[in-house]
């Protein structure tokens, strides 16, 4: 596709003209590069936060980011698969999170969350799976697949509106209130290791999606569906002449990245303890960049990228915007993910590890 | 009857009941059953289902034979029906409400019609099979027909859905304006003898304009189909132009959000429509226009002067302009998808800046900015939603102008050559910096007039004015409308903002039904319901190919 083979190509070889573009560009570089440097240095001069805060950004960071590869890793897969975004992933996640919320809330009211924890949460995992793959489908069937072969923006909006009425059903169905997330004991506790204290739960979301990744990367390279999705990736054409059913590895993208969202929303909600309607918007986008940063169709590259986001998006607003007298940075950590959104996809929209693909596709 | 075909209908009619049933779910049945059409008889809850098994009856009676194409009708009426019926009978028998917030027990009320769950279902089954069979009937019935009913039921469906608003504009006359009122309505919807006249009314207009139009036609006196569309828009816009002096200050209040989004509408156009830069941060600069206008006048602390809103518009307007290139400028080598993303995170990053304490100093946070005045002409203050209403329309009439001389200008060309392929445009010698930051600033320009109109509508501006929902509006508005074309651009919104505005208690759900409609336009209809030529061209340029080898002696026009 022309896209990523473009960003290689010199982007406006017009002479004069170039220039007046091209320093506004590095401005923004030099910009972004200064407010890094002189932030992380006037935080490390004031030393306002200690070892242990910093640990716990840290912490959360590796958590938060654990969900966004998950949710990146849908992007990831169906651009590969599809060259779509599919920009109704965050209602998916989103879709997870309420059906994980209502198995969750049951399990809470009749005490089994807090007995039996580790059979509760596969029920709530798997219902939200479940669900989230379902809708994930459902959408592909409805609204996807009529424009496999149509090229310009109309799949695009089509997914904008996908992403809008998912969000308006469930708001329909369960309301505007922001519903809290069952909050069992265990979920609160933490380990405390050389002063430093680990949230129980962080490490439960961080194993469990390292799992589930695990286990999703040996299915995309040692399974033969794996291979054929694969196979899919690189030259549909090609692939579907070597018999393979490019309607049924498309259904099974839409799956497994509808299986990984599913998952991802549960945590999403345990970690804030929130659930409504407009609560997949947000990482959606977020877990979009990371896809683009990691290099979009790369697995092991989303992965990378969502925990390389969470990091920053957690650390950030202290370590750059503290160090520059911003009052209340938290508020800006939005703001900080959705530069380096942006700034990915100015300057390097073949990823970190895109270089091999894009190489491939000029 | 084939196989094939009963197959075809059931499965039209399961597909119509899930939309159905879907609806009632999310709430829309529920709520759409609280306003009476016909007052004891029929709501527009009820009226919505049957239009809806009508529907998967219309496309169900794809048969030339017409008995066959009945019985399909009904079949997928009936079939329609079965889904809801199942959803009544969950409802009465599982808690699903503790869940569910909108499968009450007064839809079950609704649903089984007060009369139990085993005679609610068969009237569903049943109605739902008999509104298939009028669906198919229409389908396939003559022409003149089809001409005098669809008339009706629409005159009863606008008439029984409006009636408040009606029935407001008419309480201002007496004689025998009342008496027809009293006639027509009782208080809370049309009376059953007053929906047959209307229903009659239109039936008989319908069909006589049908054959004045045969005849009109048989002479030649008919004006061509440009001129007739022409008329048709110029019509409609002088009676939008005068419909808030006669309707009151409601309607105005309507019309002005209209004209706001038209403002918008045509500037997003520039930008998606012309230059096909799929743009998802819009709605800052509509944000840039009202904060600035709230900055320059304002009698708030917060204000930098206090300008007359008359020398704070320019100044807004060119803000935004800055900004659109601004904003512009990093973008210019991002294209398609993720152009879109990046427009769309950068539309964010406004927003959450706007809505941070380190901006509050400046911007006023999330309290906003109060006490904008409203501008005055001489000695007199335009204050009303009327008044405000003329501004807007002088404005837009003004933007809608300068947008026609753009799409057919060099410029225009150029946008357009962009937005079909863009390496073939610069290869053109088409100068793509330049181009792409124009179609920033200028769209911006008109989201930036909007805004500062929208400032002192409100007289105040708060940061959760400029969601994201906003460029979703914007943006939907241009797709029903068709993208690229101006009059399409005031179809979308009296579509899409006016109708929901004047439906009160639809608000809630009119994202859900911009969701729906860009999926569906997208699928059925991609060029809009008011395409511009070239984007008509374009789409159906097939069929055009066809026409000429058909024997079509006239080649189209060529564009200019």
């Amino acid at each position: 596709m022309s896209l990523l083979a473009a960003a290689r190509l010199p982007r406006f070889p017009a002479a004069s003209r170039i220039d007046a573009v091209g320093i506004a560009l590095w401005g923004l570089r030099i910009a972004v590069v200064l407010v890094v440097v002189i932030g992380t240095i006037g935080s490390l001069i004031k030393a306002r936060y200690t070892g242990a805060q910093w640990f716990d950004l840290v912490m959360f960071g590796l958590t938060i980011g654990s969900i966004y590869a998950q949710i990146a890793l849908g992007y990831t897969m169906v651009y590969g698969v599809l060259r779509m975004i599919n920009f109704a992933h965050g209602e998916i996640v989103m879709s997870g999170a309420f059906a994980g919320y209502f198995v969750a809330t049951a399990f809470d009211h009749s005490g089994l969350l807090t007995q039996s924890p580790l059979p509760t949460m596969a029920a709530v995992v798997a219902v939200a799976v479940l669900t989230s793959t379902s809708i994930a489908l459902l959408a592909e069937r409805i609204a996807y697949r009529p424009f496999r072969r149509s090229g310009g923006l109309a799949p695009l909006i089509c997914a904008f509106g996908v992403s809008f009425f998912l969000q308006q059903t469930f708001r329909g169905m369960f309301g505007t209130a922001v519903r809290s997330y069952p909050d069992p004991l265990w979920q609160r506790a933490a380990f405390h290791i050389f002063g430093y204290t680990v949230p129980h739960l962080d490490v439960l979301v961080v194993g469990l999606a390292l799992l589930f990744m695990l286990a999703l990367y040996l299915i995309v390279q040692r399974t033969r569906m794996g291979t054929a999705m694969r196979a899919v990736a690189e030259d549909a054409e090609a692939a579907a002449l070597m018999g393979i059913d490019i309607n049924k590895i498309v259904v099974f993208t839409f799956a497994l990245g509808g299986a990984m969202a599913g998952i991802a929303g549960v945590f999403y909600s345990m970690v804030y303890k929130q659930v409504y309607f407009f609560m997949g918007f947000t990482p959606g986008l977020k877990a979009f960049g990371a896809a683009v940063l990691g290099g979009i169709g790369s697995i092991p590259g989303a992965m990378l990228g969502g925990f390389f986001l969470g990091m920053v998006e957690s650390v950030g607003p202290s370590l750059f915007l503290d160090g520059l007298g911003i009052p209340a940075p938290y508020q800006l950590r939005d703001l900080i993910a959705f530069t380096l959104l942006i700034m990915v996809l100015i300057f390097r929209p073949q990823g970190i590890f895109g270089e091999r693909m894009a190489k491939r596709r000029a | 009857m084939s196989n094939t075909a009963l197959r075809r209908s059931a499965a039209i009619g399961l597909a119509f009941g899930a939309g159905a049933v879907h609806l009632a779910v999310v709430g829309v049945i529920l709520m759409l059953h609280q306003r009476a059409i016909i007052v004891g008889s029929l709501t527009l809850g009820q009226a919505a289902l049957l239009l809806i098994a009508a529907g998967a009856g219309l496309m169900a009676a794809r048969s030339p034979n017409v008995g066959e194409g009945l019985l399909s009708g009904m079949l997928a009426g009936a079939a329609c029906g079965l889904p809801i019926a199942a959803l009544t009978m969950l409802i009465s028998l599982v808690p699903l409400r503790l869940i569910f917030i909108a499968l009450s027990p007064a839809l079950f009320d609704m649903l089984s019609f007060g009369q139990g769950l085993a005679a609610g279902m068969a009237i569903l089954i049943s109605s739902g099979a008999i509104a298939g069979l009028v669906g198919a009937g229409l389908r396939l019935s003559p022409p003149t027909l089809r001409r005098a009913v669809v008339p009706g039921i629409v005159a009863v469906l606008v008439f029984g859905v409006f009636q408040e608003l009606i029935q407001l504009m008419l309480q201002r006359y007496e004689g025998i304006v009342g008496e027809i009122r009293d006639f027509i309505y009782s208080w809370e919807g049309l009376t059953p003898e007053g929906a047959t006249a209307c229903f009659a009314v239109a039936a008989f207009w319908g069909a006589g304009w049908g054959f004045l139009r045969q005849a009109l036609d048989a002479r030649e006196l008919m004006p061509g189909p440009k001129h007739q569309r022409m008329l048709r828009a110029g019509l409609a816009l002088v009676a939008l132009a005068l419909l808030p002096a006669v309707a009151g200050s409601y309607i105005g209040q309507v019309l002005m959000l209209v004209g706001l989004y038209i403002l918008m509408g045509m500037g997003l156009n520039l930008e998606v429509g012309l230059a096909g830069l799929l743009d998802l941060g819009f709605v800052a600069f509509f944000a840039v226009g009202a904060y600035a206008t709230a900055l320059l006048t304002a009698d708030a602390p917060h204000a930098l002067a206090h300008l007359s809103y008359w020398a704070a518009m320019p100044v807004a307007v060119l803000l935004a302009i800055v900004v659109g290139v601004l904003f512009g400028l990093p973008v210019l080598g991002v294209r398609g998808d993720y152009l879109a993303v990046a427009t769309l995170g950068l539309g964010e990053i406004v927003r959450v800046i706007v809505m941070s304490d380190f901006a509050a100093p400046l911007l006023g946070g999330a309290q906003g900015i109060l006490q904008i005045p409203k501008p005055s002409l001489g000695a007199v203050t335009l204050g009303t939603p009327v008044a405000l209403f003329y501004l807007t329309l002088f404005c837009s009439g003004v933007a809608a102008l300068v947008a026609w001389r753009l799409e057919n200008s060099r410029l225009g060309r150029a946008w357009m050559a962009l937005r079909d392929d863009e390496d073939v445009a610069q290869a053109l010698g088409i100068n793509l910096i330049r181009c792409k930051l124009l179609a920033y600033g200028l769209g911006a320009a008109f989201a930036g007039l909007a805004g500062s109109i929208f400032a002192t509508m409100l007289s105040s501006v708060y940061p959760s004015s400029f969601q994201l929902l906003i460029s979703a509006n914007v943006l939907a508005l241009i797709i029903i409308g068709g993208m690229g074309s101006l009059p399409g651009v005031v179809i979308g919104s009296l579509a899409l903002i006016g109708l929901p505005e004047l439906l009160r208690e639809f608000g809630e759900y009119r994202y859900l039904f911009y969701g729906a409609v860009l999926i569906v336009m997208m699928r059925l209809r991609p060029e809009g319901l008011w395409p511009s030529e070239v984007r008509r061209r374009e789409l159906h340029a097939g069929d055009e190919t066809l026409a000429l080898a058909a024997g079509g002696n006239q080649l189209p026009a060529v564009q200019r």
